[in-house]
């Protein structure tokens, strides 16, 4: 019994110490149920709307709120009212001047998409629905695009910051620190190898999913392959900064886990942005893979061009720049600590002499 | 070429971890900084290596290229073989091909690595693994040798081993700085330093220590003064600041021994902890 005791309080001696442990277990639990109680929503409430084609002002009048119409083009045709799916704009299209009025719908917003169409539906033969971009409304034509991007974050966030901080870990970031290697090509040299796994990875995930679930490819490799490279930089950079802020492997991975966790939750991988609430919303808009997962949707199923992805890929890059930039600038704080920085590959001059500043 | 840290000062927080610390390490000799635990042994180390910025003074070193350090960890990668490990600190200094074959497989045969070659540096065993590190440490040639206590955990055959390995290393011209907790090894050093809480005690050749030592320290079964006196061996050894018997002193504090005590002549380890007890009990030395 006495022994017990002597073990309880020691291990809360411990856990106390240990305040990463201590908020998993604290904030975690409070964080979670607030957070995704108020983001678990699949039920879209209203539809982005385009109405074109002869009698648009007057059907756009005529439809009931759920379709908020956002876009009434009188001189639009089909394909202006495709385009703005394929970009995104809107969810769903209506097309005047035709009986039955035609009503496209945006299927890689899968929720919006099935809400769209039971709302369709109940109009009867009235409206022609036809769904585009995912005909059949499979679920996994818009995961396989989004879970590439989960894999890659996983790559680029977890297993690289164990291999970075394994270096610490050991003492040998140390060594590194002593040896004459410039801090950007240690971390360039680290940072390489993960990035040619993960893109690796991410090839053999997309073809995989190409071949097993029929999920179509109809946008360009190129600005899906320059997408991936872009959020991979933001990942890795993430990877290294969980490094410079843990000491062991265990401890990387905790918080690799915080980061991990609402990116799966709340970049609309799972429950559709729109759906959730405002004040949960904007964490998904602060999140890399949210952004990702609308380049990879709309390259592989809408077939969307760069130019109307411009966005998406703008936000990455200034992530990609400031994530990258603030951890690289931390790891370097470790490589060299007490040295000012000396041009490397200079002609070294016979002794170096530094004096405390 | 002589390397130096002059009046050197590190703080960590309030914590002083070097108070005015001047060492040189002459190029072609062996500078042992000998003390206890939390001496600042590592400190002085790592600053001169460039890994502790110094809150005062300066510190003279080679360029990084002619460099060679061994840490107080592992030294080495866990996951790499003891040739990989090599081939990866080699290439970093720009050694390859025929001329990196020769150097490692010269240095895997002075440090008797040579069956172990293929092993992951995670298989070897303690000693194995120092010799590795100091292997990586000297691949380059480096013209300062920074070796943060390569011995410590060691059996006494891999320490002789080591040992070997640092004066070939200083043989050579290379100016070598270790750490030691062994003062046995330090004795075989050129020059000592004895650190104690961040400070020098003494410094010098094993000679000029011995020479410089003011007091005397006797040998008994049972201490005067129990804050004073160490074990060794099966006696005890207590230190006399105040030095010859024959002088006389106070009753109540007595530096000097009481008449027919048995003085031995210290040797480093009594001589280091009689300077550290000094300290510690505040008499001037």
């Amino acid at each position: 019994m006495l022994g017990m005791r002597a073990m309880i309080v020691k291990e809360f001696r411990e856990l106390v110490r240990d305040r990463r442990t201590l908020g998993m277990l604290i904030v975690m639990p409070l964080l979670l149920l607030v957070i995704f109680g108020y983001a678990a929503n699949f039920y879209v409430s209203s539809l982005k709307t385009a109405v074109v084609g002869p009698q648009a002002a007057q059907a756009a009048k005529a439809l009931p709120s759920f379709f908020d119409v956002t876009v009434t083009e009188p001189s639009g045709t089909q394909a202006d009212a495709e385009t703005l799916l394929r970009d995104n704009k809107v969810d769903v299209a209506f097309v005047t001047g035709q009986t039955p009025v035609l009503a496209l719908v945006n299927g890689s917003n899968l929720f919006a998409a099935q809400s769209a169409v039971a709302a369709l539906n109940k109009a009867g033969s009235q409206v022609k629905t036809q769904v585009l971009f995912n005909p059949d409304l499979k679920t996994s034509w818009v995961m396989v695009p989004a879970i590439i991007g989960l894999i890659l974050t996983f790559i680029g966030t977890i297993i690289t910051s164990i291999g970075m901080v394994r270096e610490r870990e050991a003492g040998t970031l140390e060594q590194l620190a002593v040896m004459p290697i410039r801090p950007s090509r240690v971390i360039l040299g680290k940072i390489a190898p993960y990035f040619l796994v993960a893109s690796l990875d991410m090839i053999i995930v997309t073809v995989l999913g190409i071949l097993l679930f029929s999920v179509p490819f109809n946008g360009s490799p190129f600005a899906f392959a320059l997408g991936a490279a872009i959020f991979l930089f933001v990942v890795l950079g993430l990877g290294v900064f969980i490094s410079t802020i843990s000491q062991t492997a265990g401890q990387a991975i905790q918080t690799a886990f915080f980061f991990l966790l609402p990116q799966i939750l709340l970049s609309g991988m799972i429950f559709p942005l729109e759906a959730m609430a405002a004040g949960v919303r904007w964490i998904g808009y602060l999140l890399p893979l949210t952004y990702f997962t609308m380049i990879s949707q709309g390259i592989m199923l809408r077939g969307a061009p760069i130019a109307s992805l411009w966005l998406p890929f703008v936000v990455l890059t200034v992530m990609a720049v400031v994530v990258f930039t603030g951890a690289t600038l931390r790891f370097r704080r470790d490589l060299a600590p007490g040295r000012p920085a000396s041009p490397a590959g200079s002609q070294p001059a016979a002794t170096e002499t530094v004096s405390a500043a | 070429m002589t390397y130096s840290v002059r009046s050197a000062t590190v703080r960590f927080g309030t914590a002083v971890a070097l108070d005015d610390v001047t060492v040189e390490v002459p190029a072609g000799s062996v500078v042992a900084v000998v003390g206890g635990d939390g001496a600042g042994k590592s400190t002085l180390l790592r600053a001169l290596a460039g890994e502790v910025p110094l809150d005062a003074g300066t510190v003279e070193t080679p360029p990084k290229q002619r460099l060679g350090y061994l840490p107080a960890s592992s030294g080495s990668w866990a996951a790499l073989t003891v040739t990989q490990n090599i081939d990866f600190v080699a290439g970093i200094y720009g050694l390859a091909g025929e001329e990196l074959a020769a150097r490692r497989a010269e240095l895997l045969d002075r440090a008797s690595l040579t069956h172990a070659a293929g092993r992951l540096a995670s298989q070897l065993s303690g000693g194995m693994r120092r010799k590795l590190g100091f292997v990586m440490a000297i691949v380059h040639r480096p013209a300062l040798l920074i070796l943060d206590e390569p011995t410590t955990g060691i059996d006494p055959v891999s320490r002789i081993d080591l040992w070997r390995l640092v004066s070939e290393a200083a043989a050579s011209g290379a100016a070598v700085l270790m750490s030691t907790t062994y003062l046995d090894e330090a004795e075989r050093a050129a020059h000592l330093v004895v650190l104690d809480r961040g400070r020098i005690l003494v410094q010098g050749s094993y000679d000029q220590v011995r020479a410089g030592f003011a007091g005397v320290v006797t040998q008994a079964g049972h201490p005067v003064r129990a804050e004073w006196s160490w074990r060794r061996g099966r006696v005890l050894h207590e230190y006399w600041p105040g030095g010859d018997p024959s002088t006389p002193s106070s009753p109540s504090a007595p530096s000097s021994p009481p008449a027919g005590a048995a003085a031995v002549a210290p040797d480093l380890e009594d001589i280091v902890i009689a300077l550290s007890l000094a300290r510690r009990n505040a008499v001037p030395s």
